[in-house]
């Protein structure tokens, strides 16, 4: 088996703001992602040969004709893709597998989520695994909070917390991601909040409160995947990136059945980091990679994303937290772009839009100055995972300089 | 000789204060408190408690009928005991049968019970009497009725209580009546009924009981009888010449109230709790006529004595509604406003592939790794292996919370809804609901029993399903 690291290079790449989008449809925003994608990459929307499309809301649509009339491609393949929350990192993946067989030369991974819609927040009919009328305390429209807050609880329990303690480290999760998206133009909550609001905001599903959770809305992302030996046709600037990993794990079995599941650790999260590091060559990940984008559609999904993925020790989280590593100016800022916290979550698109922050970060255009990290960028992780504790699908990309410095 | 061989009965955990009745609509609704069931319970979903409390420690497999007598059923066309049956994990080749339209009906029963034995076709009926009426908001009713459910088993060996005879007694009078469509009982003038109905009807049978088996009032040890509330309660027992004080079964209006077709059997179960060997016991029912029977208390009563959760234990273990207004909700007697989110549907060919785990939560043991798992799947979450387990009953046993959230928006009547993750003694995990919970008192660690109930209504069913609840008591 041989890894895919490096055969693969995103040459332009274009997001949407996220949002409560009342006024655009999902083609708007399918629009949007690419027109700005191609430019970026130089193409016409006609040069792509092959187009995978990810969206988790099936109110939306069907197929992918959604997004053949709404750019108007000439009959070629479009492949709906989807994986839960791991649907974005599901294009990336399709898109450059097709490449690295050879099939197309040019590719669009295009994910896009029209959420607002539907009359209500929360993730409409979303039954992570088999769908039963009465099992699973019965599948709850937006109750993904209960199924996250299940680990929050084990969490403050198994490690000795108070609620008071373990609230306030989810709290300073949710600061730090708040300061990161209110300097983000692109970010739908672009408002910094202070622990006291986190701590004192209503109860959404007991540990975790208003501010521990993610928004539901629209947005698109969207990146243009060519093979790496043809990247300087399209940039012969050279500023493009190479996917180094790039994968998907399942959870086989159903963890919220098995008494040895723990509610401590994101089984799939390290079943997935482990694939994508021996792809990419990665032995240490906080050290080896600079832009960490985790899937934090809940507070405590950040703190166990980071534990599982290997950037901390198990049960550590707090301490770093506390030492501010996990912030800006801190060894490995978590959710420099904001996160989902300030995005919210159109399921399809974040996976790109992660990606989209390593992309701009490390061409150093980042809209607002302040935001640009510093140092040399080697690589950054894009992680999302859906589901229930213990029986998620996680997909990441781990994406980073092309093999030949720029 | 045939008689009662078990009993087992159930009140729900929640009582609403009369006072709070009072204050709601500023008058007076007398003292004491009634029960109310939980927003996912109904009379099918009490059945099975009280059935299962009956069979406790005995041979599920021994029960040959089941009677269920109710007239506030879940479906007006759908039987109930056949899920009672299945619930409680009692073969399926036996007789179900739904006795309703009178509060008369937990008699009607044991009639059919007492003949089935006697004739032989049955050696062990099972007799459960359960009803949840709705009361008229400001009605008298409000505060009079309760919840509540009782289960006789009906055979001819290890008797508790021998059926001594019985006198039936059926009558055209109309006291209250509910027509379909109608959401609350409705009733003519309450000294006609009281005059004409219940100082009469069943004071008649009683003594005509008396005639037939040559006793006399004072033989009866305890009379356990019908009565609409505490005071005609009384002024029945006055007219039957039985001393109040002394003889009468106290038919509980303080602290449950009236539990219609269940109401009875229910006075009985407290007497039987501490019954004597020997003691005599008048049982009667009151609905369209009376029945009337002696019972005589054998000396295997000690047996079940103690090992029930019966009407004691369950009267003790209660939690007080902090308002009326939760009671409205429980109950669901508003026009809330519409959701915005859609309903949850459900799917009746899910549930009958699933049978054996939705109605009797069985499990499956992988005969292979021993590990036992529900829901049920081809192959082993343990070991792979495929198609190679047997099913275990998981609805007895105990297990300890793991974890758990709650969430205040779920599509829950009462919130927040709890969501637990239990992990079974010998062995499994079972991912559910806590109802009947103190949010106060929820924490890991906490011990956890299975009940029978409602899950969600969708696609305009009953969905029922097992959820965990503290030990009850």
């Amino acid at each position: 088996m041989e890894s895919i690291k490096d055969k693969v290079a995103i040459v332009g790449m274009g997001c949407t703001a996220f949002g409560e989008l009342w006024d655009k449809g999902p083609e708007d925003l399918m629009v949007e992602s690419t027109y700005e994608a191609c430019e970026d990459a130089g193409i016409e929307t006609t040069d792509i040969q092959a187009c995978w499309l990810g969206y988790v809301n099936s109110d939306i649509a069907m197929t992918g004709i959604m997004a053949a009339g709404a750019l108007q491609f000439d009959y070629i393949p479009v492949t709906h893709v989807e994986n839960a929350c791991g649907t974005g990192a599901e294009t990336f993946r399709g898109a450059a597998m097709a490449l690295i067989a050879g099939a197309y030369d040019v590719c669009l991974a295009l994910g896009v989520e029209k959420m607002k819609d539907a009359g209500f927040g929360g993730i409409p009919q979303a039954f992570p695994g088999k769908w039963h009328p009465v099992y699973g305390a019965a599948p709850e429209v937006g109750g993904g909070v209960a199924r996250y807050a299940l680990a929050a609880t084990r969490y403050f329990s198994y490690y000795g917390l108070t609620p008071e303690e373990g609230k306030t480290m989810l709290a300073k999760v949710s600061v730090k991601s708040h300061y990161n998206g209110s300097r983000n133009p692109k970010a739908a909550l672009r408002k910094a909040v202070s622990i006291e609001q986190v701590l004192n905001a209503p109860i959404i599903a007991w540990p975790l409160g208003l501010f521990d959770c993610c928004g539901i809305n629209d947005g698109s992302s969207a990146a243009i995947l060519v093979r790496t030996e043809d990247a300087k046709k399209f940039r012969p600037d050279g500023d493009y990136i190479t996917i180094k990993g790039s994968s998907i794990a399942c959870g086989p079995s159903w963890g919220k059945e098995r008494p040895d599941y723990d509610y401590l650790h994101w089984e799939e999260t390290e079943r997935c980091a482990k694939q994508v590091y021996e792809m990419a060559g990665i032995k240490d990940p906080r050290k080896e990679m600079q832009v960490f984008e985790l899937h934090d559609c809940f507070s405590i999904a950040e703190v166990i994303a980071a534990e599982s993925l290997g950037l901390v020790e198990k049960g550590k989280a707090r301490e770093d937290i506390d030492a501010g590593n996990w912030e800006q100016e801190g060894e490995m800022p978590i959710n420099i772009s904001g996160g989902l916290k300030s995005f919210g979550h159109p399921a399809g698109a974040s996976g790109g839009r992660e990606i989209y922050e390593f992309y701009k970060q490390f061409q150093g255009k980042v809209e607002e100055p302040s935001r640009q990290l510093k140092g040399d960028l080697k690589m950054g992780i894009a992680h999302n995972q859906g589901g229930h504790p213990g029986n998620f699908v996680c997909g990441i990309t781990i994406v980073g300089e092309p093999p030949a410095a720029k | 000789m045939v008689g009662i061989t078990s009993y087992g009965a159930y009140i729900p955990i929640y009582r609403l204060a009369r006072k709070d009745i009072g204050a709601m609509w500023g008058k007076g609704a007398g003292s004491g408190e009634r029960s109310v069931a939980n927003a996912d319970e109904d009379s099918l979903t009490m059945g099975v408690e009280a059935t299962i409390d009956c069979l406790k420690g005995m041979e599920r497999n021994s029960v040959d009928a089941l009677y269920f007598a109710t007239v506030s059923p879940p479906y007006l066309e759908k039987q109930s005991a056949s899920i009672i049956r299945s619930a409680a994990d009692l073969r399926d080749d036996i007789t179900t049968m739904d006795i309703a339209h009178s509060l008369r009906g937990a008699t009607n029963a044991l009639r059919a019970a007492e003949d089935a034995v006697k004739a032989g076709s049955a050696k062990n009926v099972m007799v459960v009497a359960s009803d949840c009426r709705l009361a008229a908001p400001d009605s008298g009713f409000e505060g009079v009725f309760g919840d509540g459910a009782a289960a006789l088993l009906i055979g001819d060996t290890d008797v508790i209580a021998t059926i001594d005879g019985s006198y039936h007694l059926s009558s055209e009078f109309i006291d209250v009546w509910r027509k379909p469509g109608d959401k609350y009982m409705q009733v003519w003038e309450d000294r006609f009924i009281r005059e004409e109905g219940y100082l009469k009807i069943l004071p008649q049978a009683v003594k005509e009981l008396y005639k037939k088996l040559n006793i006399k009032p004072e033989d009866i040890t305890k009379a356990c009888f019908y009565g609409p509330e505490p005071r005609t309660h009384s002024a029945m027992a006055r007219k039957m010449k039985l001393d109040p004080k002394t003889q009468v079964q106290d038919p509980m209006g303080a602290s449950v109230g009236n539990t219609g077709t269940a109401l009875a059997p229910m006075i009985l179960i407290s007497a039987l709790e501490e019954a004597k060997p020997g003691d005599k016991i008048l049982f009667a029912t009151y609905s369209d006529g009376a029945d009337a029977y002696l019972l005589t208390v054998t000396d295997n009563i000690t047996k079940i004595q103690g090992n029930r959760r019966g009407i004691r234990n369950h009267l003790e273990s209660k939690m007080t509604l902090p308002s009326y207004g939760k009671y409205v909700q429980i109950k669901q007697m508003m026009e809330w406003a519409k959701g915005t989110v859609p309903a949850r549907p459900s799917s009746l060919p899910v549930i009958w592939r699933d049978k054996e785990m939705v109605w009797k939560l069985y499990g499956q043991k992988c005969n292979s790794c021993g590990n036992i798992q529900l829901p049920r799947q081809r192959v082993c979450m343990y070991c792979r292996a495929k198609d190679n387990f047997e099913f275990v009953r998981l609805s007895d046993v105990t297990g300890t919370l793991f974890t758990y959230s709650m969430d205040d928006r779920a599509q829950e009547i009462v919130l927040p809804k709890v969501f637990s993750v239990v992990d079974l003694d010998g062995g499994g995990r079972f991912y559910s609901v806590m109802t009947d919970r103190d949010t106060e008192k929820v924490e890991v660690g906490m011990k956890l029993e299975m009940t029978f109930r409602i899950q969600l209504e969708g696609s305009e069913l009953i969905n029922y399903f097992w959820r965990v609840r503290p030990i009850r008591c």
